[in-house]
């Protein structure tokens, strides 16, 4: 494994005004390796999404630090817990909204929307409004939008929940190629224990809000994962340890 | 858009004979309810000798200038006190407040100041439009859903990137809406100037008509005013219709 590229220290939220002093996140430590890929467990109001939202810069964390090697933010593909489209826009137009904030030419944006509107499966949907479109095909444009612009880090926000099981375990293969070959590092947050081992190298688990890293599990499972990873005895094993850990 | 117009169509119709038939058997003279015809030769006396589209232009261009200027103003202000609450908690009592004063009563004011001419009633519009456009546009800002600004935080976008690509489109909708209140509004700004005191626009013309008991031309006056309303009205609805395509309602 390469160097860590992200260091989280000590990392405490406190949402003060509201709630009077609402601990979201307690003294979270963890390293992040170069184009490693993380999944965070936890119950829900855990604090994952905070997490997320920390590392993209949204909102500061009340003590504790977080450090990427280089010293600058990396460039974010963020994948929200709610599609978060520009109703506005067309698929194409919300796609390349990174590209366009980015000020990449447009010839070689039009070239990368078509290839994620082909990887994403959103094919005839072109020019399609958000308001036309099913909640999974919504979070699909919101998934193509977070690879468009090739960046560092992706971080993902229960990206799969909204899809249907054929597509969710589509994309999986999906994201791991994706991963795989553009060498990305990934931090995604997921409520499914067989989601975190198809796709991660580590599982945090987090406890109860507030929340703390109960568990930080490697997962040894070899790669490529296919579909018949499940019936291999280590993957048994590896969920119920995990299963045991969320209660 | 046959089917559409065929309605309005009818219900003029019926208008112009009922107004024909008041005028003629009614008894009330012509000087107080003048026919549909001699109205219309009225107008046409009034095209042909120019001043009626002399007087329109005047009025048009006091209307126009009231527009800009008030929608400019209120648009950059209410999208800066959207935007900063203390500014909004400095500001709002002397906005509400002056919103309490009814421009009418200003307006000879404004005339003694600016004099008669084009400046003080472009003022006056401005006056007239500056509130509705104001308060849409924060209401408009405001609304603006959280989670798109956090979309953009998330790709480092600049300012200006923000307000362009997100601001100015979500709230665009009420926006439109404030500029439909304020375009028909500024009509009746420019004629509340022009009555109060003018050398020439349409108000003008109404004055002149009242005074020569010149009923048609009041008239006259008075069915362009509404023209000019409900072109102004038309112009917003072309641009919603235009740059509200994504919305189920425009
Ligand atoms: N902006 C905020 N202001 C106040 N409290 C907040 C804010 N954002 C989150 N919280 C609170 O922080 C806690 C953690 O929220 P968070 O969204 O991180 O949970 P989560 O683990 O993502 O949950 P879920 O799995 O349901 O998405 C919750 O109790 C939530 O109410
Ligand atoms: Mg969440």
């Amino acid at each position: 494994m390469s160097a860590s590229i992200l260091t989280v220290r000590g990392l405490s939220v406190v949402f003060s005004t509201e709630n009077n002093g609402l601990h979201a996140l307690d003294s979270v430590s963890f390293d992040v390796n170069s184009r490693e890929f993380v999944c965070v467990l936890g119950p829900s109001g855990s604090g994952k999404t905070t997490l997320l939202r920390v590392l993209a810069g949204l909102i500061p964390p009340t003590s504790g630090s977080f450090t990427f090697s280089g010293g600058e933010q990396p460039s974010i593909g963020m994948v929200f817990q709610q599609a978060t489209l520009m109703p506005w826009r067309t698929v194409t137009e919300n796609i390349g909204l990174p590209l366009e904030v980015g000020k990449v030419n447009q010839a070689v944006a039009r070239e990368k929307i078509r290839d994620l509107i082909e990887l994403v499966g959103l094919q005839g949907f072109e020019d399609s409004l958000p308001r036309d479109l099913s909640g999974g095909m919504a979070q699909r444009v919101a998934i193509a939008r977070a690879l468009i612009h090739d960046p560092d880090l992706l971080l993902l926000d229960e990206p799969f929940a909204s899809l249907d099981a054929m597509t969710r375990e589509r994309m999986w293969m999906e994201l791991s190629r994706i991963w795989q070959a553009r060498q990305k590092t990934v931090v995604m947050v997921t409520h499914s224990i067989n989601e975190s081992l198809f796709l991660a190298d580590r599982v945090l688990v987090f406890t109860q809000r507030p929340g703390k890293i109960k568990m930080d599990m490697e997962v040894d499972l070899p790669r490529p994962r296919e579909d018949d990873i499940r019936y291999l005895a280590r993957f048994g094993e590896l969920a119920r340890q995990l299963r045991a850990t969320i209660e | 858009m046959y089917k559409r117009l065929l309605p309005i169509v009818f219900s003029a119709f019926v208008f112009l004979l009922a107004w024909s038939l008041a005028a003629r058997y009614s008894g009330i003279p012509n000087f107080i309810l003048p026919s549909p015809l001699s109205v219309w030769a009225r107008f046409l006396r009034a095209v042909n000798d120019g001043s009626l589209a002399y007087h329109t232009g005047i009025t048009l261009s006091e209307i126009v200038l009231g527009l800009i200027a008030g929608v400019t103003i209120a648009t950059i202000l209410g999208y800066l006190l959207a935007k900063s609450r203390s500014l909004e908690k400095i500001l709002s009592p002397y906005i509400v407040a002056s919103q309490a004063i009814p421009v009418v009563a200003i307006a000879p004011l404004l005339i003694i100041w600016l004099g008669d001419g084009i400046l003080s009633k472009a003022i006056i519009c401005a006056l007239i439009v500056f509130f509705p456009v104001l308060v849409n546009t924060i209401v408009g800002v405001r609304a603006v859903p959280a989670a798109l600004y956090d979309l953009m935080n998330s790709l480092h976008a600049s300012r200006a990137q923000i307000l362009w690509k997100v601001e100015a489109p979500a709230s665009l909708p009420v926006f439109l809406g404030g500029m439909r209140v304020g375009a028909t509004l500024s009509v009746i700004g420019a004629i509340v100037g022009e009555l109060v005191d003018a050398q020439s626009g349409l108000g003008f013309l109404l004055r002149v008509g009242d005074f020569q008991y010149d009923t048609p031309m009041v008239f006259v006056a008075v069915f362009t005013l509404i023209a000019l309303a409900l072109m102004l009205y038309g112009i917003v609805r072309m641009l919603e219709n235009k740059f509200l395509k994504w919305q189920n309602i425009s």
